[in-house]
């Protein structure tokens, strides 16, 4: 019964959003109050209705109703609740309900907190969204319906793919897709700007806790697909430049180029129309990334739901979405104001300039990523860009950014002299290259790319540091959020360096084989397989080899990886042993069974600094998160009431 | 204007790309198992109702035959079912089931329960020598040709469509070997 109430709970969901969609769009065109005063109030139905469909979905799930196909396809009586749960999203149906139940979630927070912003533009932005709304909805009912029913039911289901019964799992997809989704927040405000006709300082700044918000999600989710990947797939690496990943980092970096450049349009008012474009590219780049997960046109590690024809509805969807925005920017774009000039040395040049290598870096990723398909297109056989492609050029890129990155909150807006900025931070640099020389030393790693891994990461560091104690001094109340939350991001991306640097240059891999008894040194680590046991779970049996780790003569560590037989679906699969460490991480995956003689091959890594590139990541998205809840962005109502009643008045004429 | 327009143009060229691609990805679909023309690999394996019987490849080889991959933890072996039922009773060549991964009591008992299909069986109850055929999960349908060619492959549950398609391909290698 459940399946066919969600079955109806979406298909209401689409109504009020179909409602949404028109109805305070053309109040706001029509200055008629009581249309424009309903999108709230639908914006909370529709999350109302998603909700229902969603529990729907989830108690099918829990009650192992096996007449909905989705549920059969996805979940069996040996699954535990907590990954009965998750299964919900585990695969490409229910997924899209999630993503669905997201954007009604944005949606339902941007109707709750507007209070400040006038009710035309709270109307157009919602409204914005429910054409959204209502795309992917068609999408779900008519293409990717989780509620569809099998009769009769089999009497037990399929395995859930086993990568995915894991904790990381559960939370990396919603995660990522909070960040996807947070991006229809940035766009629908740049649209309902452009609607409006104007590009004013007041709704970019309305638009930047959302788009920092989202931002931060999405530096969260791939954060965590990373750390997932690193222990779960048991290949041991962080990043992989999987077409998928990439369609997740594209985005990102068009993000982060967006959080900064509105900084200048909302502050002085510079590069209004770029700022448009980038919160159109953001969001367009988030749908592309659905488009290339969900389509099979390129192949990666995740094609876990290939379908062309699914492929063609979002990129028809992609076509009105995107397409409808820049036609509307190529017209209303040449009224947009322009800001007061600046001079080559100033913040607004130096935002210019993270802009300029974040776009194109973000263009090279793409290129990249699609390159198999342009190559195909033309004709010039199949190829594939490996990972040296993407990692020279994102060196290069990067690099620039690095050494920049610090003077820029330094730097003053409009007028600048360079050696004003330098003269602070001479003292930090010179700290950070020696700190930088004593930790090689002390590390004993003199490779070049450790060396200028630890100058950056101090550099990047010492410069925040640097640049939130002068302001702290500077001003009577301390720092702001926002200043908190910059200082700590830009800090954040050099503990990233540093563990980027550290495991690229330093990580010890060895495949070895190894029999019970025996004992194989590796990077001053003494490993100990003791025995093969066989162990059973919930769902799956298992060869566990149990190790210990000696270093010198003290055991430090007892690790059991394993190699797994999940009973349905027959897949088996690699559960690596992991002891992690702020400094390194030890880390041991199963190979096979080497004939009868019990020996086995098992691949050991020790990686220094490797948590560090997490860390550094959640740093930036909790900088992130932090600079979203500054209240400067929504404290605007006694200000600029008149602002309101003049923005309200325009939509008459 | 026109400098505005250069977005949308970017957007729309990147769009004809990706539609090419979605295209192409279709054509992808049917490139197909590179054992494909390839002899069937060497095996010795049981029967599923006496464990001491042993069957080898020499043993298959003469005639054509189909060779279908089953488990009776597979979900999708279920639906294919009636189809490979059909196939059993239509097809004018051998249809030997592959019984993959399977514990010996449930795979009888699937069997009791929903019909033995299959004209002969073999056990793979390691999943080695499902390795060397490429089999990439239950279930699959392999034609191989009396000279023990492998001829054609499916991957997935048989449909109305994939029966069809199986059938003629069957009565083709019949005909052929008989020519």
């Amino acid at each position: 019964m459940s399946a066919e109430l969600g079955q109806i709970s979406l298909i209401l969901a689409l109504v009020l959003a179909a409602l949404l969609s028109v109805l305070p769009m053309v109040g706001a065109q029509r200055n008629n109050q009581a249309l424009m005063k309903l999108a709230p109030s639908l914006a909370i139905g529709q999350f109302v209705f998603l909700a229902g469909a969603f529990a729907a979905l989830a108690a099918a799930f829990l009650k192992h109703d096996f007449t909905v196909t989705y549920v059969a396809m996805h979940s069996n009586l040996l699954l535990p609740w907590y990954y009965r749960l998750t299964a919900v999203w585990g695969s490409h149906e229910g997924s899209l309900l999630l993503w669905m139940l997201l954007l009604g979630g944005w949606m339902l927070a941007v109707a709750a907190f507007s209070r400040s912003v006038p009710r035309i533009f709270t109307a157009r932005v919602l409204s914005v969204m429910g054409m959204i709304s209502v795309g992917f909805l068609l999408f779900i009912l008519f293409t990717s319906n989780p509620f569809e029913r099998i009769l009769p039911g089999p009497i037990d289901g399929r395995d859930l793919n086993p990568l995915l019964q894991d904790v990381g799992m559960i939370f990396h997809p919603p995660l990522l897709y909070m960040g996807y989704v947070g991006f229809a927040v940035a766009f629908a405000f740049a649209i309902a700007g452009l609607i409006g006709g104007r590009v004013e300082r007041e709704w970019v700044r309305w638009s930047r806790p959302w788009t920092l918000a989202a931002w931060a999600f999405l530096t969260f989710g791939i954060a965590l697909g990373s750390w997932w990947a690193y222990y779960e797939l048991g290949w041991g690496g962080w990043w992989f430049w999987d077409p998928v990943e990439n369609a997740s980092f594209i985005p990102w970096l068009i993000g982060t180029a967006l959080i900064h450049s509105q900084a200048v349009t909302e502050k002085r008012g510079a590069f209004p129309a770029w700022t448009v474009l980038l919160s159109i590219a953001a969001f367009s780049m988030s749908l592309l990334g659905t488009f290339l997960v969900r389509s099979g046109v390129l192949t990666s590690v995740h094609a876990f739901a290939n379908d062309p024809e699914r492929g063609l509805f979002i990129l028809v969807f992609m076509a009105v979405v995107t397409g409808g925005a820049l036609v509307l920017y190529a017209l209303r774009a040449p009224r947009i104001m322009t800001g007061e000039g600046f001079d080559w040395v100033s913040r607004e040049s130096a935002l210019l300039l993270n802009n300029v290598f974040f776009t194109v870096s973000a263009a090279m990723v793409l290129l990249g990523t699609l390159y198999p398909l342009i190559i195909d297109f033309m004709g010039w056989g199949q190829i594939s860009v490996g990972p040296p492609y993407f990692g020279a050029m994102f060196v290069l890129l990067m690099t620039p950014v690095v050494l920049l990155l610090p003077l820029g909150p330094f730097t003053r807006w409009k007028r600048d002299e360079f050696m004003r900025i330098l003269r602070p931070l001479a003292v930090t640099a010179a700290i950070s290259i020696v700190a930088a020389l004593i930790v090689c030393a002390w590390l004993g790693s003199w490779s070049l790319r450790a060396v200028s891994g630890w100058i950056g990461g101090f550099w990047l560091v010492g410069g925040a540091l640097a640049y939130a104690v002068r302001t702290a001094r500077a001003s009577r109340s301390g720092l702001a959020r926002h200043q908190w939350g910059m200082t700590l991001a830009h800090a954040g991306v050099g503990v990233f360096l540093i563990g980027a640097a550290m495991v690229e240059a330093h990580t010890f891999e060895r495949d070895v084989r190894i029999a019970p008894g025996e004992t194989v040194e590796a990077a001053g680590y003494r490993f100990t397989l003791h025995e093969v046991a066989q162990v059973k779970g919930p769902n799956w049996r298992a060869d566990e080899a149990r190790f210990s780790i000696h270093k010198g003569e003290r055991e430090i560590a007892r690790m059991n990886p394993q190699k797994r037989l999940y009973h349905r679906g027959g897949q088996t699969m690699t559960q690596v042993a992991l002891k992690p460490g702020v400094f390194r991480d030890l880390y041991i995956a199963m190979g096979e069974e080497l004939g009868e003689s019990g020996a086995w091959s098992v691949r050991l890594h020790v990686k220094p600094f490797v948590r560090w590139i997490w860390g550094g990541a959640v740093l930036i998205g909790l900088g992130g998160l932090i600079a979203a809840s500054d209240r400067r962005y929504r404290k605007q109502r006694r200000q600029r009431a008149g602002a309101a009643t003049a923005s309200a008045a325009e939509a008459t004429t | 204007m026109i400098r505005m327009l250069i977005p949308l143009g970017v957007f729309l060229a990147l769009l004809g790309l990706l539609i090419a691609g979605l295209k192409t990805s279709e054509e992808r679909k049917l490139v197909q198992s590179p054992l494909i023309g390839k002899p069937l690999p060497q095996f010795s394996l049981p029967g599923l109702y006496d464990a001491n019987s042993v069957t080898g490849r020499t043993d298959l080889l003469g005639e054509p035959f189909i060779l279908n991959v089953w488990g009776s933890w597979c979900w999708a072996c279920r639906v294919e079912h009636p189809f490979v039922e059909r196939l059993g009773r239509e097809a004018p060549i051998e249809l030997v089931g592959f019984n993959w991964k399977d514990e010996r009591e449930d795979a009888l008992a699937w069997i009791d329960q929903f019909g033995d299909a299959w004209d002969r069986h073999l056990v793979d109850y390691e999943g080695k020598v499902a390795i060397d055929l490429g089999v990439y999960g239950a279930p699959e349908t392999f034609l191989v040709d009396h000279e023990g060619i492998i001829r054609h492959k499916h991957i997935g549950p048989i449909d109305a469509n994939v029966f069809q398609d199986l059938m003629r391909r069957a009565m083709q290698l019949k005909a052929e070997t008989e020519s």
